[in-house]
């Protein structure tokens, strides 16, 4: 697989404040790259940077090998971006902005129509050609932007919050879009919501005051959500300690005498023999659950630990 | 070069779209046109007596000079309100990014946006000199000095609109800009009037001036040196406007 975007080093300081530090990443052809993290993270600087909106303090940007800070022209050509607000020019149609945006993007004037059609297709604004942009409702606008971005068929895709204003239906299709446009293109997209990331992403990075604090595939992110826990309810008091003898057990935390939480090797589920043993007791086994962690609490966990470890001076 | 021209016809068409550049261009030629008008009537009453003088001004000089030179004035007022939207107003809308993330320099963006204002201009300046035209239908005009007198509104209309532009690179919001180029012009072209009182600095106030460098133009003594203040002014703002849309990527 290609690399089409390669991040190194990145840093970005507003006066002394640093609102960017050190973030290392790239992106080759077929992912998409969900970039989370809190409101105020550093995820538009870091899209600002990626789009040559923004030059970064320190680093370097290569997009599809070509550094965007010594050839811009040649870099930018491979790209495509929806800042966080959608760049349309509410006094023209939709058709004037589109055809607009082709000529700045240097399409050659007999595919423009061409690409217009597919790209107003692909964010169904078909309906809405012809009417003013400033009339369109916030939902639309954002259509309309991801249009443009996507316009010019270019490599990558830089969509910042792509999803804000759009209510679910639209968000469905814009997910399944960014799908269908993620196996023949690179994408980054930034958001806060996390289930988006699941839906649709490859991989998920999650900055947090300015720092990257985890670079991994869904599977990997799934991997950490299912971590080796095991909830366990039972109608009579019993002994939980007792279970410790049982092989794969890390740990016992006792809840109440009826519920404890049992933390076990991953290769090594104890259920079996944990179900056998309580049985066997006869304190009556309630409930015996494997417990999940959420997105959010692995974000919480990951964002607080750097939080309590190295403030950012 | 194409994406010059590209954002040239957008920044035309856009200020069409818009009651402001219809509603400029009417006004502007009613005032002119009365002020045409009454030079007209004030050359009828001055004829019999200047038919006997040797060397008297003819139709050009008493018509045609004072129009341009009004023109001029009323084009200060009005410029920084054609140019105050250029790049504020996408800075304010968040649209800059449109242009800057796509494959297109600096210079190019604000080369279209220049050339795009000029060309209103320019077709201000056609439509004013279709007034001293239609004199032609009873008599006769001297065509150097007309020239010369559209090549001096035509070089001043450029040094107002770079102003404006670079202006409006600079504010956030476009009636500071409109306020600030405003100013700037005003101040520009006032600058010789006090120069008889500070006679130390009089020869930089006065080559600083719009003014003079304009009217010399409009006597039809086209100097090398009043085109070359006129063409470094403009290019002066540009350049300052191009390093203030670079500077934008350094710091916010």
């Amino acid at each position: 697989m290609s690399t089409l975007i390669r991040a190194a080093h990145l840093c970005r300081y507003y006066g002394s404040h640093c609102a960017v530090r050190d973030v290392d990443f790239s992106v080759a052809r077929g992912e998409v790259l969900g970039f989370l993290g809190p409101n105020g993270a550093g995820k538009t600087t870091t899209m600002q940077m990626l789009s040559g909106n923004l030059a970064p303090s320190a680093g370097q940007i290569l997009i599809n090998g070509i550094d965007l800070l010594d050839q811009p022209g040649a870099a930018k050509g491979q790209l495509g971006y929806l800042p966080d607000n959608p760049p349309v020019y509410r006094e023209l149609t939709v058709q004037e902005y589109l055809e607009y945006c082709a000529a700045l993007h240097r399409i050659p004037r007999q595919a423009r129509f061409q690409a217009i059609a597919k790209s107003k297709r692909r964010c169904a604004l078909d309906g809405v050609a012809g009417r003013l942009i400033g009339n369109l409702s916030k939902g639309f606008q954002q259509r309309i932007g991801i249009a443009q971005a996507i316009l010019h068929n270019p490599e990558i895709i830089i969509l910042d919050e792509p999803t804000v204003g759009l209510d679910p239906i639209q968000i469905r299709e814009i997910r399944a879009l960014i799908r269908e446009l993620g196996s023949e293109h690179g994408i980054i997209l930034s958001t806060h919501i996390l289930p988006e990331v699941q839906e649709s992403c490859s991989h998920v990075q999650i900055i947090d005051q300015g720092r990257l604090v985890l670079h991994e595939t869904i599977a990997g992110l799934e991997r950490h959500m299912n971590t080796a826990s095991l909830s366990i309810r039972t109608r009579d008091p019993f002994d939980f300690q007792q279970l410790s003898v049982l092989p794969g057990i890390n740990s016992i935390e006792t809840i109440t005498p009826e519920h404890c939480r049992v933390h076990h090797d991953l290769e090594n589920n104890p259920a079996e023999g944990i179900a056998e043993s309580i049985i066997a007791s006869g304190a009556g086994l309630l409930a015996l659950v494997p417990e999940k962690k959420t997105m959010e609490e692995i974000f919480l966990a990951l964002t607080s630990r750097y939080e309590s470890e190295k403030p950012c001076a | 070069m194409r994406m010059i021209f590209t954002i040239a016809s957008r920044e035309l068409k856009t200020l069409f779209l818009s009651p402001l550049a219809w509603s400029i261009l009417g006004l502007l030629q009613f005032i002119l046109a009365y002020l045409f008008l009454t030079q007209i009537d004030a050359y009828n009453a001055l004829q019999l007596r200047l038919a006997n003088v040797e060397t008297a001004p003819g139709i050009t000089d008493l018509v045609v000079t004072p129009l341009y030179g009004s023109a001029a004035i009323v084009l200060l007022l009005v410029t920084p309100l054609l140019t105050m939207r250029l790049v504020s107003e996408e800075r304010r809308n968040k649209t800059l990014p449109l242009l800057i993330s796509a494959p297109i320099a600096n210079h190019e963006i604000l080369l279209g946006k220049y050339l795009g204002v000029v060309a209103l201009l320019l077709i201000m300046v056609l439509m004013i000199t279709i007034m001293p035209l239609s004199l032609l239908a009873g008599g006769e005009l001297d065509f150097g000095k007309l020239l010369a007198n559209i090549l001096a509104l035509i070089l001043v209309l450029a040094a107002f609109a770079a102003i404006g532009l670079y202006l409006s690179c600079l504010a956030s919001h476009p009636t500071l800009a409109a306020i600030g180029s405003f100013a700037f012009l005003l101040l520009l072209w006032i600058l010789d009037w006090t120069a008889g009182l500070h006679s130390e600095y009089n020869e930089i106030l006065q080559y600083l001036s719009m003014l003079s460098h304009f009217q010399n133009l409009q006597t039809g003594l086209i100097d090398t040196r009043d085109i070359c203040y006129f063409l470094l002014f403009s290019a002066t703002f540009l350049l300052l406007g191009i390093r203030r849309l670079d500077y934008e990527r350094l710091q916010k």
